[in-house]
C-alpha cells in the first residue's frame, strides 16, 4: 500500500451470510457504531429457510485499511459464516428497488409519468392528484429518478437498500 | 454418549462438570434460587461467595490467567448481571476466558421491565466474545458447551449465558455427547495452522536481518507453556534480542541477558530505542497497542514488519506490517523452528554483534535506576524488597496488580521468568483488578504465595472482598503503594497540567492496619525504609489474608515515559539522568490522548 491511496474513502459492497439467530443483526449493527465504520445501506432477509440463514448487504465506505477491519471484524462475529466484499471478490450486481410518491395536477402529472416511462418505473398506486411509483435499478439510476420527481411534487420516498450477489457460478 | 432428562439446574451443574470445572465465582439472587438449590445438593462443584459481582468476574480471571483454564463467574439477574459488565470487558480487551452465566427473570416476563430484569446480552453485546440466551432447556446443555469451547478457543474471550428462571426449572434432555460436536462449530472456526510460504517468508527475512528484535505479546502466554518454551527456544537460538509487552511479562525469563525488559510508554530506555531502530521487527502475539506504539507515522518507521496473530482482525489494524501471519502461536512457532533449522538458518553474526553493541550503550543509561533514601519509603525500593523476599520463601509466587504508578513500578522492578505468574489488567485498565484477581490465583494455587500490589486509590474500590478471604482462608498478601494520591493522574497533573492536582489527591482515607483487622485479617504498616523488610517477612509468614499498608513518596514518578502522542526515540528518562533523551525530548512535547 502507497502512500497515495491509502487515505482515499472507498465505497465497498459487502455481503455477509449470517446464521439467522436472535440479536445476530444488533452484532453486525453494533460492530459498525461501536468502532465508527459507515453504514451507507444495509438490507436483510432470511435467504435459506432449510439452514436457517440470512443474508446482509452491507454498502459502506472507508480507506483501504479501514475496509479491511470491517471485514475481518464481521468475520470475528460468532454466527457470521461468510464475508463477501462484492467491490474487490470478482465482478457482481447490485439493484435497489423504490416507492416513490408524487402529488401534483396538470402538466407535472403528466411529465412524471413520461419520466416514470423512461426510467421504465411502473404506477402502482394512483389517486387524483398522486402516483406511488416503483423504479428498479442501480442505486444511481434510483437517485436520478427521485431527483427527476422532486420539482414535479415528491412527497415521499420509501427505499430497500443494495442488494447484490455476485456474477457467474459461484454462490456466497 | 448419554442421555439423561434433568432440570435446567441440574443440567448445568452436569455440564460444568463435564466441562472440568472445579470452581465458580457467584452471588445468588432471586431468580439463580433454583440452581443454587441444586449446588447445595451435589458435591465437586465448588462455589466462593464474593461481596461484589465485579470481583467475581476478576477472580474468575485471575483463576483463569493462572492456570490457563476457563474462568467461570455465576451471578443473578438485573443489577448481579450489570455489575459484571466492567470484568467482561476487562477479559475481552485482555482475552481472558471467561463464562458468565446469569440468571434472567422468567421467559414469560421478558421484556416487561420486571423485577431485577436487564436486557444483559443487549448491554453485553459488544464486551463479551458471544452470548445466548437460552429459549428452551433442551439447547441448554448444548450451548453450555459451546460457550466453555468459544471462550477457550482461538484468541480467548468472555462468554455470557443468560438463563431465565423457568429455564432452570423445567426439565429437558442433557446429552453428555454435546461436548465434542459443539468442535465442529457451523460458523465458528478460528485458524490454527498458519500458511508456512508465510512463514518461510518470515524466516527469510529474519536471516537477512542486521538489526533484528522479538517483541512478544500476551498471546504467547494465552497459547499455553509450551508455545513459552518455543518462544525461548526460539529466541536462545537466533541470539536476537527480546522485548515483552506487558501483557507478555513472563513469556521469555525476565533474568535472561537477551531481555531489554518492557517496551512501550513506560517501558526500558533500550528496549524502545531497540524498537525504534531495529530494521526486522518480529511481532508474536501482540497487538500494537496505542500504549506500545506511541505517534503511529514514528513507529519503528526502518524495520520489516512479521506479526503473528490468531486474530485476523488484529493484522494491520494499526501498524501495517510486511508479512501477517494468522495462526495460534505456538503451531506457528513451532513451523519456524523447523524451517529455520532445516534450512541451518544464521544471522550474520558480524551485524548482531554491533546490534547487540548498540543495545548495550542504550542499556548503560539503567533507565530504572532510581535514587533511593533512608527517610522515605521509594516503591521502587518497596517492590525490590517484596521481590527478593518472595524469592527466598522459595514459594511458587504470584503477582497481581491495580492500576496506575504501582502498576507500572511493578512491572519494571519485580521479574517474572515463568508465564501466567503476573496478572494486571492491560487493555482496559481496570482499577479495582488486582485485589479480587489475587483471590482467583490463590483459590486456584492454595499453597503459592499470591501478592496482589495495589494503590490507595484502586485498594478502595473492591476492598469489600477481604471478608471473601477470610471465609475461605485465602492467604492473599496485599501491599498498598500508599502515597496518598490517585498517583498516575497526579504524575501526568505535575507533567502535563501546570501542578493543578484536580482531584487526585485522598487525603482522607481509612486506617488501611485497622480495616483489615476490621475483618480479623492481619493489618501492617511500614513507614520507614528499615521496617520494610520486617513488615514483609511478618507478611509473608502468617496464614492470614494480609494488608500491608506501606507509606511511599508521593512524589515519585514512573519513568523512563514516552508521552501520549510521542515516538520511541522521544522518550523521557528520570531526573537521575542530564540529558532526557538522545533527541532531546522535552516535557512540552507530551500531548494527552
Amino acid at each position: 500500500m502507497t502512500n497515495n491511496d491509502k487515505d482515499d474513502i472507498l465505497r465497498h459492497t459487502i455481503s455477509i451470510l449470517v446464521d439467522n439467530e436472535s440479536g445476530v443483526l444488533a452484532r453486525v449493527i453494533g460492530l459498525f457504531s461501536g468502532r465508527g465504520y459507515n453504514i451507507e445501506s444495509l438490507t436483510v432477509a432470511e435467504t435459506d429457510h432449510m439452514e436457517n440463514l440470512s443474508k446482509i448487504t452491507i454498502v459502506t465506505s472507508g480507506t483501504r485499511q479501514v475496509i479491511e477491519q470491517i471485514k475481518a471484524q464481521l468475520d470475528r462475529l460468532v454466527p457470521v459464516r461468510r464475508v463477501v466484499d462484492l467491490t474487490t471478490d470478482g465482478p457482481s450486481v447490485e439493484r435497489e428497488m423504490a416507492l416513490v410518491k408524487v402529488a401534483g395536477q396538470g402538466e407535472n402529472r403528466v411529465e412524471s409519468l413520461r419520466i416514470a416511462d423512461i426510467f421504465r418505473a411502473r404506477v402502482i398506486d394512483s389517486s387524483n392528484s398522486s402516483f406511488v411509483f416503483e423504479v428498479f435499478g442501480k442505486a444511481g439510476k434510483v437517485d436520478a429518478f427521485i431527483k427527476l420527481m422532486e420539482p414535479l411534487g415528491l412527497v415521499d420516498v420509501s427505499r430497500t437498500g443494495v442488494v447484490a450477489i455476485s456474477r457467474g457460478v459461484e454462490g456466497l | 454418549m448419554s442421555t439423561k432428562e434433568m432440570t435446567g439446574s441440574e443440567i448445568i451443574i452436569e455440564a460444568l462438570k463435564d466441562q472440568g470445572v472445579d470452581v465458580m465465582f457467584g452471588l445468588p439472587g432471586g431468580v439463580l434460587l433454583p440452581l443454587y438449590d441444586a449446588l447445595f445438593k451435589q458435591n465437586g462443584l465448588r462455589h466462593i461467595l464474593v461481596k461484589h459481582e465485579q470481583a467475581a468476574v476478576h477472580a474468575a480471571e485471575g483463576y483463569a490467567r493462572s492456570t490457563g483454564k476457563v474462568g467461570t463467574v455465576l451471578v443473578t439477574s438485573g443489577p448481579g448481571a450489570t455489575n459484571t459488565v466492567t470484568g467482561l470487558v476487562d477479559a475481552m480487551m485482555d482475552s481472558v476466558p471467561l463464562v458468565c452465566l446469569t440468571g434472567q427473570v422468567p421467559s414469560s416476563l421478558i421484556g416487561n421491565d420486571a423485577f431485577q430484569e436487564a436486557d444483559i446480552t443487549g448491554i453485553t453485546r459488544a464486551c463479551t466474545k458471544h452470548n445466548y440466551l437460552v429459549k428452551d432447556v433442551n439447547d441448554l446443555g448444548r450451548v453450555l458447551h459451546e460457550a466453555y469451547y468459544l471462550a477457550r478457543s482461538g484468541r480467548p474471550g468472555p462468554v455470557l449465558v443468560d438463563i431465565p428462571k423457568d429455564i432452570l426449572q423445567a426439565t429437558g434432555t442433557y446429552r453428555s455427547g454435546d461436548k465434542t460436536t459443539v468442535v465442529e462449530h457451523k460458523s465458528y472456526k478460528p485458524q490454527v495452522k498458519a500458511d508456512m510460504t508465510a512463514i518461510k517468508e518470515a524466516v527469510a527475512l529474519i536471516k537477512g536481518a542486521k538489526k533484528p528484535l522479538f517483541y512478544g505479546g500476551g498471546g504467547i502466554v494465552n497459547s499455553g507453556d509450551a508455545a513459552c518454551t518455543l518462544f525461548s527456544q526460539f529466541v536462545k537460538m537466533t541470539g536476537i534480542p527480546c522485548t515483552l509487552t506487558l501483557m507478555g511479562l513472563g513469556a521469555f525469563p525476565g533474568s535472561d541477558d537477551q531481555f531489554l525488559g518492557m517496551m512501550g510508554m513506560h517501558g526500558t530506555y533500550e528496549a524502545n530505542l531497540a524498537m525504534h531502530d531495529c530494521d526486522v521487527m518480529i511481532n508474536i502475539g501482540a497487538r500494537f497497542d496505542d500504549r506500545v506504539t506511541g505517534r503511529l507515522d514514528a513507529f519503528s518507521p526502518d524495520s520489516k514488519k512479521i506479526h503473528v496473530d490468531i486474530d485476523p482482525s488484529s493484522i494491520n489494524k494499526n501498524i501495517i506490517v510486511d508479512v501477517p501471519i494468522i495462526g495460534d502461536v505456538g503451531h506457528v512457532l513451532e513451523d519456524m523452528i523447523k524451517v529455520w533449522k532445516a534450512e541451518q538458518a544464521q544471522i550474520d553474526a558480524d551485524a548482531l554483534t554491533s546490534w547487540w553493541k548498540e543495545i548495550a550503550d542504550w542499556r548503560s543509561k539503567e533507565s530504572l535506576k532510581y535514587t533511593n533514601s533512608n527517610k522515605i519509603i521509594k516503591p521502587q525500593y518497596a517492590l525490590e524488597r517484596i521481590r527478593d523476599l518472595a524469592l527466598e520463601t522459595k514459594k511458587d509466587t504470584y503477582y497481581t496488580t491495580e492500576v496506575g504508578q504501582h502498576q507500572m513500578w511493578a512491572a519494571q522492578y519485580l521479574n517474572f521468568d515463568k508465564p501466567k505468574r503476573w496478572l494486571t489488567s492491560g487493555g482496559l485498565g481496570t482499577m479495582g483488578y488486582g485485589f479480587p484477581s489475587a483471590m482467583g490465583v490463590q483459590t486456584a494455587h492454595p499453597d503459592a504465595l499470591v501478592v496482589a500490589i495495589a494503590g490507595d486509590g484502586s485498594f478502595q474500590m473492591n476492598l469489600q472482598e477481604i471478608a471473601t478471604l477470610m471465609a475461605y482462608r485465602l492467604p492473599v498478601k496485599c501491599f498498598i503503594l500508599n502515597n496518598h494520591c490517585l498517583g498516575m493522574v497526579r504524575q501526568w497533573q505535575e507533567m502535563f497540567h501546570g501542578e493543578r492536582y484536580s482531584e487526585s489527591l485522598l487525603d482522607v482515607q481509612p486506617d488501611f492496619v485497622k480495616l483489615a483487622e476490621a475483618y480479623g485479617a492481619l493489618g501492617l504498616r511500614a513507614t520507614l525504609p528499615g521496617e520494610l523488610d520486617d513488615v514483609i517477612r511478618q507478611a509473608y509468614a502468617s496464614d492470614l489474608p494480609t494488608i500491608v499498608d506501606v507509606r511511599t513518596d508521593a512524589s515519585e514518578n514512573v519513568f523512563p515515559m514516552i508521552p501520549s502522542g510521542a515516538a520511541h526515540n522521544e522518550i523521557l528518562l528520570g531526573p537521575e539522568d542530564s540529558e532526557s533523551s538522545e533527541n532531546g525530548g522535552s516535557l512540552e512535547s507530551g500531548v494527552l490522548v
